[in-house]
């Protein structure tokens, strides 16, 4: 370009930035956390080499620059206060710190008025797991011996309808659905009243994947709560955020756009079975104070458990 | 929260004053804001530790060159290697000698590849190329039916196989079938799988080695954090990847895992996925990624691209025209076909960066539609109407609002918004005959008066 040749030194460029950085980076799977457990066993006092290492595992874990220096300040802070020397009482400190970030409290998935379904809306952007979480949800309901309906509100995305109906087979519920295109409100509308006539104990209705930023959509989606709150009092009951765990910062972001336009509730957090630690979700925990319902750990319709915030802080410093 | 970090950023860089060479005051100071920005950008911290120790040394007594204060060298050093990084020149997507041109996408779950094989089935159609689409995912529900519904969206062909086939059987059937009827381009839209899912990496390498694909570009999400490498990493291990697909790019996310995957592949990014719609698929410029992952907006590329649209000589007799309030509705009927073709309104409004008087900009709501009735309602005018505004009384107004398929009220909204327009420019042309003396080094920021609004 030439805006680059025009500030830029003459002559053929260095290559080795791009070099030393590919050198640096490839074999990722150099056990950080291992190094620090090295690290807090074998080092007697702690210093600022500890504390690098322990950013390092922070935000390696997507937890943000913002909120792990937040959080290490914090520590370090009590460090200076309460004298602290050890290193095994510092990384203590840190997951009680990151503990009491996450632990907020969840209220049970119950408490709509007798005889009237418990409305759930599930949304996010797209491809985050929102409709594989569906089936994983309707099957734990299903389980506990709740009777549940789907709504496949999600009427854009080419062949969304098919693979809820699928996930709907295989835990035996039924779906409403319309056409492909038709608009997603009516489905919650018919969802809701056919629920009610059925006395469902549990709706599911299923979003179209979009982003925050597409503000038309958005706007839809107000809608869609607006009118289940119209047909069912005090739905959605519940409105859980999907969040991939191989998300980085913009989940913050997201979770901030969808709390604005959809009364955020909840949150999912999915594809915790890969290495992918999903750390954002500290952040928006600490900002939006609503709690992490369930975490998916696979491709099974078993794989959805009820999150920890005890094994959560766990995995962040695992290998 | 972006948006404090680029400001923060611009109170250093004006901070950083004097001297003729950087010294290390500028550097350091500016590079912890980089460093900074790259981490909220997602881009992975060992990518970011080493990229800034490389930069620093490589800044550090640089001459600083007169148009320029020390932090925006520094900036300006940390772009050029960062586009470095992401390798300079487009990358193009490569042919098979002897046809079809097998061209695979893999990923992760949810990164968009059925999307993608869909934009790309397009892309390559618009470029006079016949693709065959087939889907080889017989893991996820309905993935097979959502391409099939895609393909015929787009208009092009799908191989459909049997229900009970296996990956490779599928894949080695659409060859079959595109060598019969002669289709140039094979897209073979594999499962989402994690890297770490050894079954599903296995299936992966039959599927290669039964196919020899000549591009297996990994398809990822601009969102994804710090774990990016890893996956990427794996991926390139196994298959040995040719590119990547960065999707999802119409979002607000700064996209540093292009960064990221670019460190631990070497491999380039081909294509952006820019938004919902099957045309929404763009040749990849790494300069333009470089100024969001930095978070200062991709204000070049919007002049570069203004430029090549609107004739410098038209853009001259424009201001002229706005000067002497002979600025018609046809000129502003120009405008609007010169803007949407530089793409749809909410891409051009993507690109401008989220700081200055831009700030809230990207958050005005885009009504697509609105376009095409303003444009249909000028359509419906007489020459000498819209030569002359002032002539269009009660029944011209009425006869056009019939003729657009519009509302009289329409009409007249229409014009109270020409009328309005109008006014600025003048505003505008005499604002700017003041400050072009004064400001000769401001060339970005004229740039922008270009850009027709």
């Amino acid at each position: 370009m030439e805006l680059i040749t025009l500030f830029g030194t003459p002559g053929p460029r260095d290559p080795t930035i791009r070099d030393k950085v590919r050198n640096a980076v490839s074999r990722t799977r150099d056990d950080l956390a291992a190094r620090l457990r090295d690290v807090v066993a074998n080092r007697p006092e702690i210093d600022s080499d500890l504390l690098d290492d322990l950013e390092a595992v922070m935000i390696g874990a997507d937890i943000g620059v913002r909120t792990t220096h937040e959080i290490l300040d914090a520590i370090r802070e009590r460090v200076a206060r309460d004298g602290l020397k050890d290193p095994a009482r510092l990384r203590q400190a840190l997951r009680a710190e990151l503990r009491k970030a996450l632990d907020v409290e969840a209220p049970p998935l119950a408490g709509a008025e007798p005889g009237e379904p418990f409305v759930v809306f599930v949304v996010g952007v797209n491809g985050v797991g929102k409709t594989t979480t569906i089936g994983k949800l309707a099957h734990r309901f299903r389980r506990s011996g709740h009777t549940v309906m789907l709504g496949a509100a999600d009427t854009f995305r080419a062949a969304a309808i098919e693979q809820l109906e699928i996930w709907a087979d295989r835990t035996g519920v039924p779906v409403v659905k319309q056409r492909p295109g038709a608009d997603p409100s009516a489905v919650v509308f018919d969802t809701l009243r056919s629920a009610a006539a059925r006395g469902v104990d549990y709706v599911i209705v299923d979003t179209a994947g979009r982003l925050h930023t597409k503000h038309n959509l958005m706007a839809e989606l107000e809608k869609m709560t607006r009118i289940a709150g119209r047909q069912v009092d005090g739905a959605p009951h519940e409105v859980l955020l999907v969040l991939d765990a191989t998300t980085g910062q913009n989940g913050l972001i997201q979770a901030r756009e969808f709390a604005r336009t959809a009364g955020l509730t909840g949150v999912v957090l999915t594809k915790l079975d890969g290495t992918a630690k999903g750390g954002i979700v500290t952040a928006v925990v600490r900002e939006l104070g609503i709690p992490i319902r369930f975490v998916g750990t696979g491709e099974t319709i078993e794989d959805l458990v009820e999150f920890s915030a005890e094994a959560f802080v766990d995995s962040l410093f695992a290998a | 929260m972006f948006e404090n970090l680029s400001d923060k950023l611009q109170r250093v860089l004006k901070n950083l004053r004097g001297e003729g060479r950087l010294t290390a005051t500028h550097v350091d100071e500016t590079l912890r804001e980089i460093r900074m920005a790259l981490l909220e950008a997602d881009v992975n911290f060992k990518v970011v530790r080493q990229f800034t120790e490389s930069v620093r040394s490589k800044a550090l007594g640089q001459e600083v060159l007169d148009s320029l204060a020390p932090g925006q060298q520094v900036v300006k050093v940390v772009r050029d290697a960062l586009v470095e990084m992401l390798g300079s020149r487009t990358a193009r997507l490569e042919f098979a000698p002897n046809p079809p041109t097998v061209v695979m996408l893999v990923g992760l779950q949810g990164s968009g590849k059925t999307t993608s094989s869909g934009k790309l089935a397009a892309w390559l159609k618009n470029g006079g190329r016949r693709p065959l689409l087939v889907s080889v995912d017989v893991h996820r529900p309905a993935a097979r039916e959502q391409l099939g519904l895609i393909a015929r969206d787009v208009g092009a062909r799908v191989w459909e196989g049997t229900g009970t086939q296996t990956p490779v059987d599928l894949g080695l059937g659409a060859l079959r079938e595109a060598r019969n009827s002669a289709h140039d381009v094979v897209i073979v839209d594999t499962a989402g799988r994690l890297h770490v899912d050894e079954a599903l990496m296995v299936e992966l390498d039959g599927i290669r080695d039964a196919l020899e694909p000549r591009e297996i570009l990994f398809v990822a999400d601009a969102m994804l954090g710090q774990d990016a490498v890893r996956s990427a990493e794996r991926f390139h291990e196994r298959l040995g990847l040719t590119g990547f697909i960065l999707t999802k790019m119409d979002g607000d996310a700064r996209g540093g895992a292009a960064l990221s995957i670019q460190s631990v592949t070497g491999r380039p990014i081909k294509f952006l996925g820019v938004g919902e719609k099957y045309d929404a698929l763009e040749p990849f410029h790494p300069d333009r990624v470089v100024s969001r992952i930095l978070g200062m907006g991709d204000i070049l590329s919007l002049i570069e691209k203004a430029e090549a649209i609107v004739d410098r000589k038209q853009a001259v007799e424009l201001q002229k025209k706005a000067a002497s309030n002979a600025f018609t509705l046809e000129d502003f009927r120009n405008q609007l076909r010169q803007v949407r073709r530089m793409g749809s309104l909410e891409s051009i409004l993507g690109m401008l960066p989220s700081i200055g008087p831009f700030k809230n900009l990207n958050k005005v709501d885009v009504d697509e539609k609105e376009l095409t009735r303003t444009e249909a309602i000028i359509d419906s005018m007489t020459p000498a109407e819209r030569r002359n505004h002032r002539i269009l009384n009660g029944s011209r107004r009425k006869r056009i609002a019939r003729g657009s398929g519009t509302s009289v009220q329409q009409v007249n909204q229409l014009l109270k918004q020409y009328v309005q327009a109008r006014k600025m420019m003048q505003g505008l042309a005499a604002g700017r005959a003041k400050n072009t003396g004064k400001r000769k080094k401001g060339r970005r920021g004229r740039g922008i008066g270009r850009v027709p609004v």
